[in-house]
């Protein structure tokens, strides 16, 4: 917790407003293995577990996921928390509830139905979406052919951004950037938020530079994307099913088609 | 009707006869379904069926759509939100509903390509082919405006500057701009206006598509061949016919189900592969995305609009000749609306009095060539307005008004077509020889 507020402290004095989008080159996004990847890819619960600490610990600092629920997270599909654990979680977030003091207002603790507050500082942006908002084409002549065939999304672009501080700093307009290889343009407002080992796992679990990245980068697509293992699932069951009524139609129009085309076989009784 | 002379619904039941004393619907659905229909029809039939299925799809989910949907700047992007991670299925019937449109696009670009090879559009099938521009014009709009309503900052963006084509018009344009958008900028009144004309254009397509399908069965399809289905005696034409149902129903659901099965595919495994990451942010008036694109379907006349700058020759005398009326800009949405009215105008322009390209043998590279030019603009108009794009697009938006303009009139004069078969029987009867022995079978029909 005093990590947590040192780290926003720090973080309040490095942020300054800027546009996330500056334009100009665009970053280097590098090719990471994600669990959910691909067609059959699924989220790791376990590291999505990480990824929450890591956003709790550290991110939610000065960023908000204003469009998760909280009780989400008790979702199957997701970090699959106990509920009494979600509970126990929602508790440590403070939210506005507007009927509170007879309609005045007043700050409580957060419940598993609310979602989870909004950005602390106005210029750090909302996570919700982060990763579908920076699934940017990388493909090579916008054509998206990375995305296509390496998988390569917003979690590759959020873990590149993690790891990607080269240590550079400058001061423009009273303001301190950091340059970051993935950032387009080469220059973040954002001070590096992590640098290994910047929380502990319970499970002992790696908490190196690249492992916490990655594991944020998972959650933060599981923010974006919820629903991803059920529509994967629905997917699966509808292409299958279309699949058999295809080859089911394909039969019964070669056999419909077989007189007209000439194309009975001797012996058998053509289709009326 | 003068239509193809086929059997018709006799009611033999006593309350079939009073039905139809009174309304003859069963009698006009049994004439729908059962119209005769050229043999030798090929792959490429199969996209109306597909259109009217994606209609239907989209009215569906949309219809679920709305009764969570927020049409407020506030709540639009948050109702959407909350349709993918609160609402039962949610997350699918958004998803369905966005990617349909892509398959609704695709699926309408090889319908038109499909009559713009085999003459489809010729007489006497103006009427269809005109009520079908109509139709993928509203599909525009429509798909325009429902891509408004995420309120994401594509949304916003594309708004701005979709609307502000209207803007260039000469001295209406600023207040049909604003007419249009219910205010100074985008904002709430024009996306409420938008979700309402999103929710009424497609009952129009609906009424349209009858219309069009009522145009093409009072004149019998149109085939590969482009020859005319004989018509001297109902016998004549079963020699070249076969009915609608099971022929083509079961032909046309084979081919939907599979269409269908990569439809779910692109669905269920990658939803957003075809939409802009940039509309998960919400829309922000203050901040411009560094690089605003349409959405894929609308990428070849979005580069005609971008390919004629100041700098081009034609712009300039336009400018000089109308003493500035016509601007770059102006010129720019002239082009685009253009590009469609010259495709309207193809049954016009077309002096070729052979219908299917299959006997045009120099109709048939230009025509490759037109499609080759298709797939360049829809590039084109998704990279940077920057060299050597501006170049590439304007040589491609060049072609596509040459070919309508100047190859369809002249081709007709100068080309030599090759011999068509002399009916329809005849060119399904080469396809599909008697075999002896064999028992291979073929199922697609060579084409």
């Amino acid at each position: 917790m005093l990590k947590q507020l040192t780290l926003s402290a720090a973080m309040v004095l490095a942020l300054v407003a800027s546009p996330a989008l500056a334009a100009g080159k665009a970053g280097k996004v590098k090719d990471i293995e994600f669990s959910f990847e691909g067609p059959f890819g699924t989220y790791d619960q376990m590291q999505l577990q990480r990824g929450l600490q890591v956003y709790t610990e550290v991110c939610s600092a000065c960023h908000g996921l204003r469009y998760v629920p909280i009780r989400t997270l008790a979702d199957e599909g997701g970090p699959h928390l106990p509920e009494d654990q979600v509970r126990a979680y929602a508790e440590f977030y403070e939210v506005w509830d507007p009927a509170l003091l007879d309609g005045d207002g007043d700050f409580r603790p957060a419940k598993p139905t609310d979602n989870f507050p909004q950005s602390a500082l106005s210029n750090a942006p909302d996570l919700s979406l982060m990763a579908k908002a920076r699934a940017g084409f990388h493909g090579p002549y916008g054509l998206g052919i990375n995305q296509f065939f390496r998988g390569m999304g917003g979690a590759e672009y959020i873990y590149s951004l993690l790891t990607g501080y080269t240590g550079e700093e400058k001061e423009e307009a009273g303001a301190i950037l950091y340059e970051n290889t993935a950032f387009p343009g080469g220059w973040i407002s954002m001070a590096p938020p992590l640098y290994g080992d910047d929380v502990v796992y319970a499970d002992g679990h790696d908490s190196s530079l690249s492992a916490v990245s990655k594991d944020v980068s998972a959650f933060l697509m599981w923010t974006a994307e919820p629903k991803m293992m059920a529509r994967k699932q629905a997917g699966f069951t509808a292409v299958l099913m279309l699949t058999i009524l295809t080859v089911l139609l394909y039969l019964t129009n070669k056999r419909i088609w077989a007189p007209v085309k000439n194309r009975v076989k001797e012996g058998s009784t053509p289709a009326e | 009707m003068a239509g193809i002379p086929h059997d018709h619904y006799e009611p033999t039941t006593r309350g079939e006869k009073w039905l139809h004393r009174r309304l003859p619907i069963v009698g006009l659905l049994y004439d729908t379904i059962m119209i005769p229909t050229p043999k030798n029809l090929n792959w490429m039939w199969i996209w109306g069926i597909v259109l009217t299925f994606t209609l239907v799809l989209q009215i569906v989910t949309g219809i679920v759509l709305v009764m969570h949907y927020i049409p407020s700047v506030d709540q639009a992007f948050a109702s959407v939100e909350h349709i993918m991670r609160d609402v039962n299925g949610g997350h699918m019937l958004r998803y369905l509903h966005q990617n349909g449109a892509s398959l609704f696009f695709v699926a309408v670009y090889l319908h038109i390509f499909r009559g713009l090879y085999y003459g489809s559009y010729k007489e006497p099938r103006e009427v269809t082919w005109i009520i079908g521009i109509l139709m993928y014009v509203l599909m525009m709009a429509t798909a325009f405006m429902g891509y408004v309503l995420p309120w994401g900052q594509m949304s916003f963006w594309g708004a701005t500057v979709i609307t502000g084509l209207f803007g260039a018009i000469p001295f209406v344009g600023e207040s049909l701009q604003t007419w249009l958008l219910g205010g100074p900028a985008v904002g709430e009144y024009t996306l409420t206006r938008f979700f309402s004309l999103h929710y009424l254009l497609p009952m129009i397509l609906v009424g349209l598509t009858a219309v069009h399908i009522w145009a093409f069965h009072t004149t019998g399809n149109n085939n590969p061949t482009g020859v005319e289905v004989r018509r001297e005696s109902k016998e004549v034409a079963e020699r070249d016919t076969l009915p609608f149902w099971p022929y083509f129903v079961i032909k046309d659901l084979f081919a939907l189900a599979l269409i269908l099965a990569i439809f779910f595919a692109i669905v269920g495994f990658m939803p957003n592969y075809l939409g802009h990451p940039d509309n998960y942010m919400e829309a922000n008036p203050l901040v411009t995305p560094s690089h605003i694109v349409p959405e894929w379907y609308f990428l070849p006349f979005y580069a005609i609009l971008r390919a004629f700058t100041a700098d081009v020759w034609i712009v300039i005398a336009a400018d000089w000749i109308t003493g500035g009326i016509i601007d770059a800009k102006f010129f720019g949405v002239l082009a685009m609306f253009g590009a469609i009215i010259v495709m309207a105008l193809a049954p016009w322009l077309d002096t070729s009095s052979i219908r299917s390209g299959r006997y045009r043998p120099m109709f048939k590279w230009w025509f490759a060539l037109f499609i080759v030019n298709f797939f360049v603009l829809m590039w084109v108009g998704a990279m940077p307005a920057e060299e050597p794009y501006n170049t590439i697009s304007l040589i491609a938006s060049t072609y596509w008004f040459a070919y309508f303009l100047v190859i369809l009139p002249l081709l007709g004069v100068i080309e030599k077509p090759l011999p068509q078969p002399e009916t329809i029987e005849q060119d399904f009867a080469e396809h599909y020889a008697p075999k002896t022995g064999g028992t291979k079978t073929i199922v697609n029909p060579a084409e």
